[in-house]
Parts: structure tokens; sequence; C-alpha cells
């Protein structure tokens, strides 16, 4: 299995997805209403990406961006799923209940960046207290008692 | 880690002594939360008699936002930070960035750096597992194991000291290469170590490993198979307990890891015990390890040459590396700036932490600690 394997697999599947070779892995760009029924392909199909290993967020200010990294402990593959959100509202599907480790890094996204997960079975702040308010690692994040700007 | 009867939720009627109304279920906490000490994991534990029915991690009482801090400060110093993620694996955390970084810059080390990493890489992993070691039978109520492991541990410390200057948070390794050249007692205090650790493991082993007793806490305790192994993300001695391989120094070898011969450790079992033996057993491997590369350090440069100030080009890293607890990830996420845009860190812990709770629901209290001690947690790589 290779790149152009997985972007053919991926083509037929989904045609409006986009896809960037240049890194050491193959990055899928998608929209956040495609993710679940690709997520479930993704795991149950033969491709058995049974491992999610890294899930993350990134705020480029205009959009937040989902990244997936996501491997599979019989084929030794890797690709990189990402869905931009919307900043202000964004919203995407949990996918809790396909990888497990998902539950606590979903929650810790929502933390951190806001993001809110749909039908995550637990969605509460991990790490900050329950009536923090905003999200520390959104960009526009002020905090003039504790952070200290360079 | 001492255990409180206190009533946690105002929006759920208790009684005075934690108990849940009419349901003969409890409320209880484990585990210590002030803030002055290290680090500490406060569980929120639903029992009915001795059986536990829930249970919750409460994270964050040592959250530092690790990754907000990194965003202000340069590829060169945002390394420090990281050691004091996981402390007890420092080493190995400068050298996941170190790495990251070095991938961006599309840097060749120099083989005595690289040599001198692996090493250093080796004696981290041992201390750390010896700590966790003491700490575990510890937890079990044997306090003697832990000032055996200790006598050990230090002369490791010593080491470290000597050559890198700290003994626990060390900074040791830089992009490029490492920071200064070994002592030149290193070499001679390695193998006189070795010497010495290859006969301590046997006393481990006959003070605690073959104790009956013991052996009936850990065995059939804490249960993980492989497949949920992987959907929680386990790696590090708790996925290879379950029979999962997933040594990153195996599977996507760096440094000279391809060069050395080592064994990847797996037990089948998948409980406490198994786990146990993975990271017993995983201390003689770094033996081996270290043993091949202490005589052939390579002459040359320590450090290779870098610009003053680094730039990473525009673009995503990722990077791997096998911790004492198992994958550490750095993903770097880079604007072409002298600061990174974005950094995550995948901290082996925070994913080990998770599967917890699926594998003590329905065991006894006791059972947690044995359970929980396997998982060799360390809160700080957790709440990064």
């Amino acid at each position: 299995m290779t790149k152009e394997y997985f972007r053919e697999y991926f083509t037929a599947l989904l045609p409006t997805a986009s896809f960037d070779e240049s890194g050491e892995w193959l990055n899928v760009q998608i929209q956040p209403e495609q993710w679940r029924s690709f997520a479930l392909e993704l795991r149950q199909s033969e491709l058995n990406f049974n491992y999610l290993f890294c899930l993350t967020c990134i705020d480029w200010k205009t959009h937040l961006t989902m990244v997936y990294h996501l491997s599979s402990t019989v084929h030794r593959q890797t690709v990189v799923i990402k869905a931009n959100l919307n900043r202000d509202s964004p919203e995407i599907e949990t996918v809790s209940d396909l990888w497990r480790t998902a539950e606590f890094h979903e929650r810790e996204v929502y933390d951190l960046f806001g993001v809110k997960f749909l039908n995550h079975p637990d969605l509460r702040r991990l790490i900050l207290e329950d009536d923090f308010s905003g999200y520390p690692l959104r960009k526009d994040f002020e905090d003039p008692i504790n952070m200290i700007k360079l | 880690m001492y255990t409180e009867t206190q009533i946690v939720h105002n929006n759920t009627k208790t009684t005075v002594d934690g108990a849940l109304d009419g349901t003969g279920e409890m409320v209880i906490n484990v585990g210590p939360q002030h803030p002055a000490t290290h680090g500490v994991l406060h569980l929120v534990i639903t029992l009915n008699g001795e059986t536990i029915k829930k249970l919750e991690p409460h994270l964050g009482y040592i959250h530092r936002s690790i990754e907000k801090m990194c965003e202000s400060l340069s590829y060169r110093q945002f390394i420090y930070v990281t050691s004091r993620m996981d402390y007890l694996s420092s080493h190995i955390n400068n050298h996941a960035c170190a790495l990251t970084v070095e991938k961006g810059l599309q840097l060749e080390i120099p083989p005595r750096a690289q040599v001198i990493r692996v090493l250093m890489d080796e004696l981290t992993r041992i201390a750390s597992h010896e700590l966790w070691w003491g700490a575990m039978a510890m937890d079990l109520g044997a306090f003697t194991p832990f000032f055996y492991a200790f006598r050990e541990r230090e002369t490791i410390t010593d080491i470290m000291e000597e050559t890198c200057g700290a003994r626990l948070t060390m900074n040791y390794m830089v992009p490029g290469g490492v920071m200064y050249d070994i002592h030149p007692n290193f070499q001679r205090r390695v193998k006189d170590f070795i010497t010495l650790f290859k006969s301590k493991i046997d006393e481990y082993n006959d003070l605690v490993t073959g104790n009956i007793i013991f052996q009936n806490r850990m065995k059939g305790v804490g249960k993980l198979s492989a497949e949920d192994a992987i959907s929680f993300g386990c790696t590090g001695p708790v996925a290879r307990g379950s029979g999962v391989k997933s040594d990153i120094r195996k599977l996507f070898p760096y440094e000279v890891y391809d060069k050395v011969e080592f064994d990847e450790i797996l037990e089948t079992e998948g409980d406490s015990f198994a786990r146990y033996m993975v990271r017993i057993r995983e201390m003689h491997q770094s033996v081996r390890i270290i043993e091949q590369l202490i005589d052939n350090i390579p002459e040359g440069d320590f450090q290779a040459k870098t610009k003053a100030v680094l730039k990473l080009p525009k673009g995503e890293f990722y990077t791997r590396v096998e911790t004492a607890r198992g994958e550490l990830g750095v993903y770097i996420v880079s604007e072409g700036g002298t600061t990174p845009y974005r950094i995550k860190f995948r901290s082996p812990g925070f994913s080990n932490l998770s599967a917890l709770e699926h594998m003590v629901v329905g065991s006894k209290l006791g059972d947690l600690m044995a359970t929980m001690g396997t998982l060799d947690l360390v809160i700080p790589d957790i709440d990064r």
C-alpha cells in the first residue's frame, strides 16, 4: 500500500477530498460532515486503521483545523485526515466509539479549543475547571496575569 | 496515596459518609490533589461495597500549558520546557524534540552524538524503570524495594550529573547533537554500573517478583486485551504486556537503534503481572544496548554545526520516539518562523491513563493500586 493506492482509494470514496503528498504521510483534506462516514470506512474496511495515535486541532485565526493521525498495526501505514471547522461554532462528529482513545483526546480539544464533538458520551472540560472561560490554545486567548509574551 | 471519603458531587444527593442515596453505592476520592506535591492524580471512584462501578480521573492539577508556552519559544528554547513533561524520561523527551527540529532542518547528526544519545536514552530508561519498580512495590505496601531501587538509580543520576550537569531535567540534547562532550569518566562509570546492575536485577527478582503474595495480587488483575490496548492508544510496556508490537525503536528505528541488537519484549497475558515482567525484562535489553555501544563511541564532533537562529521551513513535522512509558509524538506546525506555530505532544501517559477505567471496572478497590502501578503514570506528562 502506497500513497498512490490510498489516494485512489480515497478519491473513489470522496471525490471532493483534496490531497497533499508533500509531507511524510498522505494528508487528506475533507469536509467535517464527511468525517463520520469516512472514519467508519477507515476503521472497518480492509484498510483497518485501528490506531489513532494523535488527535489535535490547529487554530489558523480564520478557521480551526482538526488533525487526525491514523495508523494501522496490521499494514503499518499512516494517513493524516484534516477537516476545517468554522471558528465561531466549531462542530464535528465524535469518533470516540471507533477509537476509544479519542474520548480523552476530544475532551482535551474541547477544553483547549472549544470544538464541540457531536454525540460524544461525556463532553466536559478535562484539564481546566468547569467554570473557566475561554479556550487557551486559541491564538486570540488573552490572560494578562499568567501569560508572558515575548 | 491516601484514600479519603468525602462528598464530591453537589448535585447528587449524598449522605454524610458519601453514600449515594438508595443505590448502596458510595463515591470516594482517591489521591491527593495539592499543587505543591509534584505530580498527583485525583480519581473519583463510585464503589458498590468494594467493587469499582465507575472511575473518573480528574486531571489538570499540574497543567502548565506547555504547548502554549512553546508557541512563544524558539526552536532552541522549547526543548528545555519538555524536560518538565515526563521528568523521568527527560533525555528522551529532549531527544524527540531535537529529532523533530532536525527533521525540519534536514540536519545530519555526527555519529558520535547519535551513539551518546542512545546511551543516554537507555540509561534513562533503566533509571525510570527502577523508580517505577520501587514505586510499584510501594503502591502494594512494600516499602523496602524503594530503597533498593534508589540505590542503583542514584548511580545513574550521578553519571548524568557528571556529564550533563543535572540529575533530573538534563536538557542535554540540542538540535544538531548533544550540548557537551561526555565526561572523561563516563565510559568507566557506565561500565562499572552495568556490572553492578546485572547482579542487582536478580536481587529484585528474589525480593519482589518471586514473592507469592506479590504474584497473587498481580496475576489476573487489570486485564487489557490487545484490541483494547490499540483502541485506547496504549503504547510502551502497557501495550506490550498485551502482546501488541509497539516498540518505536524496532518499528521506526531512529539514531543507531537499527544497528544494535536487542529484543522487543512481549508478554501476552495482558494483566498487571505481564506489564510488570515487560519492564523487568526491558531493563536487561537496555543493558544489552549499552554494552554494545559503550566501547564503540565513534570519535568526532558531538554536535553538528548549526546556525545561531533556527528557522524551520513551512510545513508539518512529526517524530515519534520510545520513552520509558511508550510512544511520545512531537507534532510541529511551522509557518517558516523562528517559533513553532503550533506544537502538540502526544504523550504516552495520557493515552495509557484513558484505559484505566476500562481495566478496573468490576474489580476490587485493592486491585486498582495493582493496576495503576503498572501503568507507570507520570502526571506532568499527562497534564503537560
